[in-house]
């Protein structure tokens, strides 16, 4: 059994042009220990499937269309507050792109990282403190009995990132979602937090969902891909697959606009045109208004999933032939 | 922390010097002076003269106001002119009247200003949060004198609950402080309740927005927590500066709110100190009440440290 499941999740945004759908329709699991990247540009309904998961989309103006997401075997969109809260922390931890905005500014590293264990264990203060100092101390804060007491703006990006991970981590989740972790770290203090995250996946055997718009990420750290596109799925694949066969051109499009050292290109290669308005979706499929791929069958119907091989899916009616380039 | 209470107080000394100078300014420009209120209307020129002579009136105007400052130094505020007593012995009469009513219009404004905006913004777009607010725009166009008169008509003459005015002081009898302060507490805090309502529900709905609020809900905190605690320790920055604000004002509207219930406060003192010309007790007066209002900027300014760690670290 998967741990997480997601099937046929639909969430609706209300607007000024009525209801849209922010994420169309998509399923997927995600089995226990399993790095599942999520990839796509923004907009493209990642980070609204993530917080659809934990419960954390503000509602109104969003609602759950319809499909279930089932955690451990429970569906978690019939969970009540109460019970999400219950699930949120020793169920599925969750970690930002901002670590400077996500920690509170008014409170310490030590308070924010103790209250959790509090709220989910009710264990003494002193068991709280012995706690989170391990829980630093393993994300690799130095000196962590003394990190307690910063505020988060004595703390670099970096360590401000590894913080948000000790606290997402401290109550053992079997699932951390990452929503663009590394995106506003330097380069080199990205690398060290991919590795961190890998290590602690082995260390606390938990599944970690990476959402990313960034490939090298994906490349680094997923063991399963899914590339999303205006809400919908448009690929999905073991990430070897993903890379040595990409089968959808919105895919391939995204593996060319990644810069090489190899090839001496003036210009970087760019998908034309952007995502289009969820209120006034093409009929067809959603990518053909920028596919350089498109023929007229592209229009006539939403191309569903098939299999281009085993595990490996795409949403394009020519795969057979990008297969074949 | 001891640094930024040191440099507040020393960056107050010029603002309290500065105070009293204008006071003095505006006080000579202002024609007549006490005699006639001492003399009588009967009193003839000469007599008036002879007044002014005794009280040391006759001397020019920067003779005074040096020999004014000589006594602040000393801590002496001289005589009131009109009352016959010590300028700091008639002040301290009535500190505690106007002090204990701000005090209950404080709290008033606290438990009404912030638990209408908190709850307004939690509900917003919601029947509560319009009701909420229009109960804030009522309370800030009303004028409270008004406010206050309606109060005594209905409460006093028609259903003759509370007393139409007066004072009873809390330490001679607390039912009677809270029957003779309660109406004009209300009708001070009226404004003040509409203004911290207002800028509450604002503050609280930015923060609510804010990336650390979801990660205490992604964390699995209850909402109590969630607002309670996370939104609301960043939200009471800005909300701690309104509430200097709404002190100050407190203290300027009890001077009318006296007026109406006819309450014997600093208010009073200062008006008819005022009407009479009676220089050293409104010199005094206005000392009095400057060190009041700096003293609570001060404390506003040493509670924002204490909310907020980047000031307390950075700013020193």
């Amino acid at each position: 059994m998967s741990l997480l499941s997601v099937r046929n999740l639909q969430v609706l945004f209300a607007t000024e042009n009525g209801e849209v759908a922010a994420v169309d329709d998509i399923t997927f699991d995600l089995a226990e220990g399993e790095v599942l990247g999520i990839v796509g540009e923004s907009g493209s309904g990642k980070s609204v499937t993530a917080l659809s998961i934990m419960g954390l989309l503000p509602r109104p103006p969003a609602r759950i269309g319809r499909g279930s997401v089932m955690f451990e075997g429970e569906n978690l969109l019939t969970y009540g507050e109460r019970a999400m809260r219950r699930i949120r922390g020793p169920g599925i931890g969750m970690i930002f792109q901002e670590p400077m905005t996500s920690l509170n500014p008014v409170f310490t590293i030590g308070d924010q990282i103790m209250e959790t264990v509090r709220v989910h264990e009710g264990v003494g203060k002193a068991a709280q403190r012995d706690r989170a100092i391990q829980m630093l101390a393993r994300v690799g804060i130095a000196l962590p009995e003394r990190r307690l007491d910063d505020y988060p703006h004595q703390l670099s990006g970096g360590m401000r990132q590894r913080v948000m991970i000790a606290m997402a981590l401290i109550c053992r989740p079997k699932l951390l979602i990452a929503d663009e972790p590394t995106t506003a770290l330097d380069v080199t203090i990205q690398q060290q937090i991919l590795e961190l995250l890998l290590d602690l996946r082995d260390e606390f055997r938990m599944a970690i969902m990476i959402i990313t718009h960034n490939m090298g990420v994906v490349a680094e750290m997923a063991d399963r891909v899914i590339v999303m596109y205006a809400g919908k799925i448009v690929e999905q694949a073991p990430i070897g697959a993903l890379f040595r066969q990409p089968s959808h051109p919105y895919t391939r499009g995204l593996l060319d606009s990644i810069p090489s050292l190899a090839d001496d290109r003036e210009r970087l290669k760019t998908i034309p045109g952007t995502l289009p308005n969820p209120s006034a979706l093409p009929p067809g499929c959603r990518f053909e208004p920028r596919c350089a791929w498109r023929v007229a069958a592209c229009i006539a119907s939403v191309p569903p999933l098939v299999a281009v091989e085993p595990e490996h899916h795409s949403a394009c009616i020519r795969h057979g032939e990008l297969a074949a380039r | 922390m001891g640094r930024v209470i040191f440099n507040r107080i020393a960056g107050a000394v010029p603002v309290i010097l500065l105070v009293t100078l204008i006071t003095f300014g505006l006080m000579r420009l202002i024609p007549g002076d006490v005699s006639a209120a001492l003399g009588g209307i009967s009193s003839t020129p000469a007599e008036r003269e002879a007044i002014r002579k005794n009280l040391g009136l006759d001397e020019p105007a920067h003779v005074q106001l040096f020999k004014w400052y000589g006594g602040l130094v000393r801590g002496d505020l001289g005589r009131s002119h009109f009352l016959g007593k010590d300028v700091t012995q008639a002040t301290f009469e009535r500190l505690p009247v106007t002090v204990s009513l701000s005090a209950y219009s404080l709290v008033l404004t606290l438990l009404f200003g912030l638990l209408s905006g908190i709850v307004a913004a939690l509900r917003q777009n919601t029947w509560v949060d319009q009701a909420a607010m229009m109960f804030a725009m009522i309370g800030v166009s009303m004028p409270n004198f008004w406010l206050g008169l309606m109060m005594i008509v209905l409460f006093s003459v028609h259903l003759g609950w509370l007393p139409t005015g007066g004072y009873v002081p809390f330490t001679q009898d607390p039912v009677g402080w809270l029957r003779s302060c309660t109406m004009p507490a209300i009708s001070l805090a009226m404004l003040q309740i509409g203004l911290l309502a207002r800028i509450t529900r604002s503050t609280m709905l930015e923060v609510l927005r804010q990336d650390y609020v979801r990660t205490a809900r992604a964390k699995g905190l209850p909402n109590y927590l969630v607002v309670g605690k996370h939104a609301l320790a960043n939200a009471l920055i800005p909300i701690v500066t309104v509430i200097g604000i709404v002190v100050s004002l407190l203290i300027s509207g009890a001077v009318v709110t006296e007026t109406v219930f006819s309450i014997p406060g600093v208010g009073q003192l200062l008006t008819s100190a005022i009407l009479n010309r009676d220089y050293p007790m409104i010199q005094g007066g206005l000392l009095y009440i400057t060190l009041l209002l700096v003293g609570i900027n001060i404390l506003v300014d040493v509670a924002y440290a204490w909310l907020d760690p980047r000031v307390r670290y950075d700013g020193g």
